[in-house]
């Protein structure tokens, strides 16, 4: 029964992360058909940004309190910039290409910005433990959550929301699942889709920072972890359908619960239990869970 | 004697929306068979589940005898129905012969024999023999995505013709094409495929190459096939007037003067 | 005979009596180019109908566990029943996973063989009977039942390696050339029209995967052999990244180009890390980029259009 239960926290804190990490991915692809490979970059200058300010900040004496605002703040500056650039810099030049051709050049883009990574900030390792450890823990079924992994289940309740709420209470929203929908014929509609495409790979770079900067007080910092998550990303928006949010939410669930069941049942499979429920959702349906399948063509 | 192509009781529903209903329809060796109706009336249907891109909700499709309702499409091209497309289905980056040439070597075995290559020279001579027959033997060399479109349909019958079928299904073959070539395009086509003794069942929506070519007509409306028989008697019938063709302006005035 | 045939009869006769002369490390980079260079082979023939596997390392640590494991498990010490057994390996898995991964294309044809190739990574990286990352050490190979010594050491390795790369090239080559090879570009253009022609795509998708998996799993092998030791980072999604990267530099154009891209990568690893070891990653990406941007057919078309121009 213990450990029932502690699958079912740790597997809700770990969809929680996934959820955040991954919906970016998601939203670009819903909107713009792209997989963007660089995501993994946002996540970590994402995750540096924060660390390295983190760092200055308290080192400077600050209270605990502003450095949840100091996190969002990272992810928000970093991810604003790099997907701006990214996106007027490069990618509107290449969006008439096939679209694996488009992946790999997000994945030249990904090397490029670990490697900024290496150079801005160095091989050492980052700690930026203080927000993480400023609000305690709490002792469920036995075992001790720290409530800063805790809090990230009502944060991606809030950032899912949010996007609900966006996508089908704004104007703008509708505007973009109409975009989602059929590209075409929202330009012939009239819709500005060039800067449709930007907010949207915007609002995807600050989600993918935002799932580095609220994760790097839970780890220690280091080169690579982009690489870590980017395949861990890519296997929940797999599942979830690309380009379904609600897909991410449903995808990210069994991911995560899947992955804390092995952790605690059958720590070998760990590693690989993602890929395998990506195996599996992807043989039961080829489109994963919310995708659409494909349409006539003759 | 064994019809070439019977069909029986074809259904078939999209969600709410019937695309063939009760489809009963039998072509004999060498017919030449027009298919009419206006858009979403189901012929495309009709020719999807004959060739096996859709499978049918229910009835059965038989040819030669021999039931292919549930057969994959490769299956049933080896067995000697082949189709053309409404767009042309071709391989854009290879050239015209080698488009051809890609089918004949796909035509010649089931398996491929890997040692020998593909261009070989009566490969090459039997390509240009087809498409001198089709008229197109001047584009040759030209990558088949920058064909204009009376050749992109040229070269997708071509193709569906290298490997002998018995009953050719063409969607709409003139569709695209300017009235004045719509005739010596029918006349190229009709020309090479008499000369292989094969069926035909084509869609088209000009009348007057449905009066030249065919010898029987099918008229279809929603999903259904109200009308069968000689173009004449199929285009004076009042239903396919009603649905199809729109009733002579002389004939609406005479009903409609006291 | 004709131009890529003879070009390779020269190129294997001259690199095998040229080893003899030359000094061990660059025989050593050698036998790693071309082991590397029929990875990329493999990933060419699946490039060319459409397809990016990123996911070879899969095969390719495969092919150098099989090696590895034939080792301890059988006492088997033979160089070249060696690499046959790692390649057949390989082989057989792929015509497994190949009934799966046959049934999709673009974007989740690529995700789909990333996640296998983590599967075995995950299972590798937590197994204890093949220890973690650090171990598995190679024996040295025999050759035909002989020890290896002297020059038969240095060079018997690159040896069997240019003749499996004979063998691969002569092989796609020829394939390429066949009915069943044209439909690479065919599938690639138009799935549809292949079907309707009377061909089953997934048959020859799954064909093209496992002639891809063999290339992979007899590369792993040879680098195996040749490095001395395995380690699962063999399997890890970047090492499929880096085999893309040199199929995207290679071009699809002849059987020959992906060994023109491996050799042009290595000396490109071995620049950065002599002269910018932070910044490989950065130079990758860059290049990548630039080829992507301004040579998408990759260096072999530079090649063909010196030939074309050459010709009257």
């Amino acid at each position: 029964m213990l450990t029932a239960v502690t699958i079912l926290v740790d597997g809700l804190v770990y969809s929680s992360w996934l959820f955040i990490v991954a919906v970016g991915l998601t939203l670009i692809f819903g909107v713009m058909k792209i997989l963007n490979v660089a995501h993994g970059g946002f996540y970590s200058m994402g995750a540096y940004t924060a660390a390295w300010a983190i760092g200055l900040y308290f080192n400077a004496g600050w209270p605990p309190a502003g450095s949840y605002l100091l996190i969002a703040a990272a992810a928000g500056i970093a991810g604003t910039l790099l997907g701006l650039a990214l996106e007027r810099g490069l990618l509107r030049y290449v969006y008439h290409r096939d679209p694996i051709i488009i992946v790999l050049i997000t994945y030249a883009v990904f090397l490029i910005l670990e490697n900024l990574v290496l150079q801005i900030w160095g091989v050492d390792a980052y700690l930026a433990y203080q927000p993480d450890t400023a609000l305690g823990t709490t002792r469920i079924a036995g075992l001790r959550f720290s409530n800063y992994e805790l809090l990230l289940i009502p944060l991606a309740a809030a950032i899912g929301g949010g996007l609900w709420w966006g996508l089908n209470r704004t104007r703008t929203g509708k505007i973009l699942r109409a975009v989602i929908h059929d590209r075409e014929m929202s330009l012939a509609c009239g819709i500005d889709v060039s800067r449709l495409y930007t907010v949207t790979f915007v609002i995807g770079a600050v989600l993918g920072a935002l799932g580095g900067a609220v994760t790097a007080p839970m780890i220690s910092v280091t080169p690579g972890i982009g690489v870590e998550v980017i395949v861990i990303a890519f296997a929940v928006v797999v599942v979830s359908g690309l380009g379904s949010i609600p897909g991410t939410i449903v995808g990210a669930l069994i991911v995560g619960l899947s992955r804390a069941a092995a952790v605690h049942l059958w720590p070998e499979v760990e590693l690989f239990v993602i890929y395998a429920v990506m195996s599996a959702v992807l043989i039961v349906r080829p489109q994963g869970l919310f995708g659409r399948a494909p349409l006539r063509r003759i | 004697m064994t019809a070439l192509l019977a069909v029986h009781h074809l259904n078939k529903a999209f969600g709410s929306v019937v695309a063939a209903k009760d489809i009963t329809v039998t072509v004999g060796d060498g017919e030449v068979v027009g298919m009419i109706g206006a858009n979403g009336a189901g012929k495309t249907t009709f020719v999807n589940m004959v060739t096996g891109y859709l499978k049918p909700n229910s009835g059965t499709i038989e040819f030669l005898g021999r039931d292919v309702t549930q057969l994959p499409p490769r299956a049933i091209v080896a067995a000697g129905i082949a189709r053309s497309f409404q767009i042309p289905q071709i391989f854009g980056s290879a050239s015209v012969a080698d488009n051809l040439l890609i089918a004949l070597g796909i035509a010649e075995g089931g398996r491929l024999p890997l040692w020998r290559a593909l261009r070989s020279r009566e490969r090459l001579a039997t390509v240009e023999r087809v498409l001198d027959h089709f008229g197109i033997l001047a584009y040759r060399d030209q990558a088949a995505g920058l064909l204009p479109q009376g050749v992109r349909k040229l070269l997708d019958i071509a193709m569906a013709t290298l490997r002998a079928p018995r009953l050719l299904l063409l969607d709409e073959p003139t569709s695209g094409i300017s009235v004045e070539e719509k005739f010596a395009i029918m006349d190229t086509i009709m020309g090479a495929l008499r000369a292989a003794r094969c069926a035909v069942m084509f869609v088209e929506h000009d009348m007057d190459i449905i009066g030249r070519y065919a010898s029987r007509v099918l008229a279809f409306a929603e999903g259904t096939i109200i009308a069968e028989g000689a173009p004449a008697a199929v285009i004076a019938d009042p239903k396919v007037q009603r649905y199809v063709t729109g009733v002579p302006e002389a004939m609406r005035r005479a009903a409609a003067a006291p | 005979m004709d131009g890529t045939l003879r070009a390779l009869a020269v190129a294997v006769i001259a690199l095998a009596i040229g080893s003899l002369w030359t000094p061990d490390w660059i025989v050593f980079l050698a036998t790693i180019i071309i082991a590397k260079g029929l990875v990329v082979l493999g990933l060419m023939v699946l490039w060319r109908t459409g397809l990016v596997s990123f996911g070879q390392a899969l095969y390719y640590g495969i092919g150098a566990y099989a090696v590895g494991m034939a080792q301890l498990a059988f006492g088997l010490r033979d160089a070249f029943l060696l690499v046959a057994f790692g390649t057949v390996l390989a082989a057989a898995i792929a015509v497994l996973l190949g009934f799966l991964l046959a049934r999709y294309r673009d974007i989740f044809f690529a995700m789909l063989s990333l996640a296998f190739s983590m599967i075995l990574y995950g299972t590798l990286v937590k197994s204890a009977t093949l220890c973690s990352t650090d171990c598995f050490a190679v024996l040295p190979p025999r050759f035909a039942g002989m020890a290896a010594g002297g020059t038969l050491a240095k060079n018997g390795l690159f040896w069997l390696t240019l003749a499996a790369a004979t063998i691969a090239v002569y092989g796609v080559h020829r394939y390429l050339a066949s009915p069943l090879g044209a439909l690479t570009t065919a599938i690639r253009d138009n799935e549809i029209r292949v079907e309707y022609l009377g061909y089953s795509v997934e048959r020859a998708i799954h064909i093209k995967y496992v002639i891809a998996a063999a290339l992979a799993g007899a590369g792993g092998a040879i680098v195996a052999l040749a490095v001395g030791h395995i380690d699962p980072d063999s399997t890890y999604w970047t090492t499929s990244g880096e085999f893309v990267f040199v199929t995207i530099l290679s071009g699809a154009g002849s059987a020959l180009a992906p060994f023109v891209g491996s050799a042009i990568f290595e000396a490109l690893r071995a620049y950065a890390t002599a002269y910018a070891p932070y910044s490989w990653q950065m130079i990758l990406g860059v290049f990548l980029l630039l080829l992507i941007l301004f040579l998408p057919q990759g260096v072999w078309s530079l090649f063909q259009r010196r030939v074309r121009r050459a010709a009257p």
